[in-house]
């Protein structure tokens, strides 16, 4: 269970087997790598930078994982998000579950990603042909976490 | 009693600051009640929360609502619905 916040990429491979080392309990890793695309809302995109909040970011990563734990039964768990300066096709963010089953990898992969993109402090600009532009949050982005149901951590909804 | 404010994202580029330390005035007690005193404090201020309400608010890094207390707070951040991921 751990989060990172960084500029550099990562090495999923790297990743899953730094994870995975000495366990025998683990049945099922899924891992989701989120990339940097060319094109957003119609738009030509043709690089990006990436803010966070330092603290509050980690702090709510580390709130997702523990909402993760406390729904599924997970064996590990880690997210890395990187920040900085992107050009198409660079890997953005990396979840990563384990779990005895599948079932609870997946579903927890899913929602991870799901809080993260409604919840933790990021913001993106991206540049293009048209100049720069901070990108909006999508509305589906908000249905996508909401169908998990109310973030029980008692915090709100941001 | 001195809080610390930071803006991110688009808000930091209207308001034209990143962080600053202010003293609450009298009556300022609530999320809104500072974005309310904020948007008094220049053009910039205005512009940055002329439509408030999409703008989110944390305590200490926590997400807020607008009515929240800014009772003990030490740091409060305003910044644009998040686009990570």
């Amino acid at each position: 269970m751990a989060v990172r916040v960084q500029r550099n990429s990562f090495d999923t491979d790297a990743e899953v087997k730094a994870l995975t080392a000495g366990r025998t309990d683990i049945g099922a890793i899924v891992t989701f790598t989120g990339l940097m695309r060319a094109a957003n809302a119609g738009k030509a995109v043709t690089a990006m930078s990436l803010e966070h909040y330092p603290g509050m970011t980690e702090g709510e990563l580390q709130s997702l994982e523990e909402e993760a734990r406390r729904r599924w039964s997970l064996a590990a768990s880690l997210i890395v998000h990187r920040v900085g300066d992107f050009s198409p096709g660079d890997p953005i963010v990396l979840v990563v579950t384990a779990a005895p089953h599948r079932q609870a990898a997946f579903a927890a992969a899913e929602f991870l990603m799901d809080y993260l993109k409604t919840r933790a402090p990021f913001w993106k600009r991206e540049s293009g042909p048209e100049g720069d532009r901070w990108v909006e949050a999508r509305d589906s982005d908000a249905a996508a976490s909401e169908r998990w149901g109310a973030w029980r951590r008692g915090g709100k909804d941001p | 009693m001195p809080v610390k404010i930071l803006y991110f994202a688009w808000v930091r580029e209207k308001t034209g600051t990143a962080e600053e330390i202010v003293d609450l005035p009298e009556g300022v007690a609530t999320v809104a009640e500072l974005v309310g005193w904020l948007k008094t404090r220049g053009p910039q201020y205005a512009a940055a929360f002329a439509r408030a309400e999409v703008i989110r608010a944390a305590i200490d890094r926590t997400h807020v609502a607008a009515d929240a207390s800014l009772a003990n707070a030490r740091e409060i951040a305003f910044f644009p619905p998040v686009t990570g991921g």
